[in-house]
């Protein structure tokens, strides 16, 4: 009975809607200004002002030269001839160049929303490890545990080595470990980064195309420039019959496959991230844009996201050790593959 | 289409800021956990070695613990046995003394009291031997107290004596 009359209640405020309509909610710039990067980091908006941490632009035009001024001469328009580009412009919100030609896109290093990230998500990562490996250099780790923080890094490291690196690697994985550590830990590290909601986590890190990019560089640069002969042997004159290798069929498909193994490394992290990233800003959403509704659905949506953003908060942890632990289980795996042995030639 | 094309600057960044923590935790980080870990191992194992081989030493000396008290048992139970032998022994050997100590004092015993009744016995033949001589002579004295029962006497003596040198 009781919850009868509680729905009622709620039945009979759907029908009031919200005196001051709020204004119009922009999803698209929503959800692709909180994952894509920016020149500045907009931390909350306050009163209708933005709060946000202008950083450096660093930029080198053809014509004349470096620059380097801070993000916020960007806000009022054009600064020195540079400008970030607007909707519907090629280059759309990176910095160009006007010229006679045309808006051009300079050479662009600018300290950005990502890179100020990375570098403290890089830092935090660094002090961290640092600061858990201090233990070690006060005492004798032969005749005694750490425990502490200490003791959940040692966890996690032998973890990662001894249930990653050392099976998929092989024999020879002391050699790959830092590399497949520092990659780990520098994922996991910046895929949690990644779920706090303020500053300085929050960046769409991890979920950026150009970083995985690059840590599929390296994982593709650790695979073939130390694979030994037996791999490459195996890329481009394989054991199989000849008509296969003599119009190079399996050579072209086992030199496509040297770059759709790193390939396929930066699309899933990228996209894994990409995706909670957006689902979480998708059921926060909710509350914004059912504010047209009536108090009654804003409230009890809002409930519901919150509820769901719960989930997905504790999904995107999961998430963020999972991806963090295939990309590393993958590199090693592949390196792995990059370093086996001929097998005993069978005797027919 | 920005959220999938690489932008370059952040490559860039991307790839030193990577490099830097890579050089960083390989040098400083990983190695020196991963390295004391293995130490630890290492130890581990062979603590547990040395633990079982100690533990191997030690049941064999308990073994020869044992075996040592089981002979031990045996030896005091053989003493036990000997002593009480023994001690059958020395008192049979005792009981055996006494016995012969005892029939030896009954013998002398008896050799004595034989020896005392014979004395005994030849003391009373003599003193019979002299009351009969002395009951003789009372009687003689009285048979001879008239001259005639003398002379008769006499007479019946020399006929006597000259019955006998006949």
């Amino acid at each position: 009975m009781k919850w009868f009359r509680h729905i009622g209640m709620l039945l009979s405020l759907l029908l009031v809607p919200l005196a001051a309509p709020a204004a119009e909610f922009d999803m698209d710039e929503y959800l692709y200004g909180h994952v894509s990067d920016a020149y500045e980091w907009h931390i909350t908006t306050i009163n209708g002002k933005p709060v946000s941490i202008p950083l450096p632009v660093i930029v080198r035009s053809r014509t004349t030269g470096w620059h380097c001024f801070s993000s916020h001469h960007l806000e009022e328009g054009s600064y020195a001839g540079f400008r970030i580009a607007g909707k519907g412009e090629d280059h759309e919100g990176k910095i160009v160049e006007d010229t006679p030609s045309g808006p051009v896109r300079p050479l662009d290093i600018s300290i950005t929303k990502n890179v100020l990230g990375l570098m403290v998500n890089s830092l935090i990562l660094v002090l961290l490890v640092l600061f858990g490996t201090r233990w070690y250099r006060k005492h004798d780790a032969r005749e005694e545990a750490p425990g502490g923080f200490t003791g959940l890094l040692e966890m996690l490291v032998m973890m990662v080595e001894d249930d990653i690196i050392k099976p998929c690697v092989g024999k020879d994985y002391k050699r790959y470990s830092p590399y497949l550590l520092t990659a780990f830990f520098f994922i996991f590290v910046n895929n949690l980064m990644g779920i706090v909601p303020f500053f300085p986590g929050g960046a769409n890190i991890t979920g950026n195309i150009a970083v995985t990019f690059c840590l599929a560089l390296f994982t593709f640069l650790a695979v073939n420039l130390f694979g030994n002969r037996h791999y490459y042997k195996d890329i481009f004159w394989p054991d199989v019959p000849v008509f296969l290798k003599a119009f190079p069929l399996m050579p072209l498909i086992e030199i496509i496959g040297i770059f759709t193994k790193p390939f396929s490394l930066m699309i899933r992290l990228f996209a894994n991230i990409l995706a909670g990233h957006m689902m979480l800003l998708g059921v926060v959403a909710v509350v914004f844009l059912t504010v047209e509704l009536g108090a009654a659905v804003n409230a009890g949506l809002s409930v519901l996201s919150v509820l769901f953003g719960v989930f997905l908060d504790i999904l995107e942890l999961l998430v963020a050790f999972l991806q963090a632990y295939i990309f590393t289980m993958l590199s090693s795996v592949f390196i792995g593959l990059s370093r086996q042995e001929a097998e005993p030639s069978k005797e027919e | 289409m920005s959220l999938i094309t690489p932008d370059f600057g952040l490559l860039f960044w991307m790839t030193l800021i990577f490099a830097i923590v890579f050089f960083i935790l390989a040098k400083f980080g990983f190695p020196v956990i991963t390295k004391m870990v293995r130490g630890r191992q290492e130890r581990i194992e062979t603590s547990i070695r040395q633990a079982k081989e100690i533990e191997a030493r030690v049941e064999e000396m308990a073994r020869e613990h044992a075996g040592m008290l089981e002979e031990t048992r045996r030896e005091q139970a053989r003493i036990l046995r000997e002593a009480t032998e023994g001690r059958k022994q020395i008192l049979e050997q005792a009981r055996e003394d006494a016995r012969g100590e005892a029939q030896k004092i009954v013998d002398e015993a008896r050799a004595r009291i034989a020896e005392e009744r014979e004395s005994a016995l030849r003391d009373i033949r003599r003193e019979v031997a002299l009351l009969s001589v002395e009951v003789a002579e009372q009687i003689v004295r009285k048979e001879l107290s008239s001259d005639a029962a003398q002379a008769d006497y006499l007479n019946r003596l020399v006929d006597e004596a000259v019955g006998k040198a006949n």
